[in-house]
């Protein structure tokens, strides 16, 4: 394998994991959170998908895609229940919405 | 040489993941924070590309980069002057302990990669060819991972209805308090 061993890429996911895990903690506007995770997401898929390399087996790619799979899906749920807090006249913060009624 | 060129551009992509990473965190408004993340999802599929992983780069792209983010921004654009996302944090405690979570998760990961640095994550298995293409991956998983492919049709199905359910039109005494 030519360029970079696999322990660099697991390094560049574990600061990208930090830098989402940050965001969903830090940051208020769900948009942002629901970014955040995505970041969260993909560095996990990055790590998948090293590992995968260096094994030499494709099980982990196919990991990969699943989560992805998951992924879009969280996105629609998350963009559904987003724009459903905005028409209730609900403030886009994830610490006002505490409560779990219309 | 090409060992050369494989450094140059896994440093790009490594700039251009982590840069784009932190503005998705810190940029406050959505529309610009979901366009980094569209340029960090482009430099993920740089990396998964020199992993040998042909057909997760081009699914990143299509379904990641191109369909997902494309709701989202139409969401952000759909929400309008709501979806600013100004940086009024929270007490400044709970600022300080996500820092803290934060760091803590990174330096543990640190130090498992330290422990294990070495020969264990230098050598890579020898691969094929077909090692990550859209055959090989389709072949697994009609044949040995069926059933995720399955759950995974129905996780996306459940996805769906639910988005339709959550964007029905609310009751009447909802609108008008909205």
């Amino acid at each position: 394998m030519q360029g970079p061993g696999i322990g660099w890429y697991v390094i560049v996911a574990a600061i990208l994991f930090g830098t989402g895990a940050l965001g969903v903690m830090l940051r208020r506007s769900p948009l942002i959170v629901l970014l955040s995770l995505e970041l969260m997401l993909n560095a996990a898929n990055l790590t998948l998908i090293a590992f995968a390399r260096q094994q030499g087996s494709l099980d982990g790619q196919i990991f990969a895609l699943a989560v992805m799979a998951v992924a879009a899906a969280e996105v629609a749920i998350g963009l559904g229940l987003i724009v459903a807090m905005a028409r209730r006249g609900v403030a886009l913060d994830v610490d006002q919405a505490q409560a779990l009624k219309g | 040489m090409g060992d050369f060129l494989v450094w140059v551009v896994w440093f790009l992509a490594a700039g251009g993941c982590l840069a784009t990473g932190v503005a998705v965190v810190s940029l406050t408004n959505p529309f610009y924070s979901a366009l980094a993340l569209i340029g960090n999802l482009a430099a993920l599929a740089v990396f998964y590309l020199l992993l040998s992983a042909e057909f997760l780069a081009a699914a990143q792209v299509l379904v990641y980069a191109g369909s997902v983010m494309v709701m989202f921004l139409f969401v952000v654009a759909y929400l309008g002057g709501r979806a600013d996302a100004p940086w009024a944090g929270g007490p400044p405690l709970l600022r300080l302990a996500a820092i803290v979570a934060a760091a803590a998760l990174l330096v543990e990961v640190v130090v498992v990669l330290g422990l294990a640095w070495g020969d264990d994550l230098r050598g890579a298995a020898e691969i094929t060819d077909t090692f990550g293409s859209p055959g090989s991956i389709g072949e697994l998983f009609l044949t040995d991972h069926l059933l995720a492919f399955e759950i995974t049709s129905i996780v996306l199905l459940v996805a769906a209805v639910g988005g339709v359910v959550l964007g029905t039109t609310p009751e009447k005494k909802d609108e008008e308090a909205g």
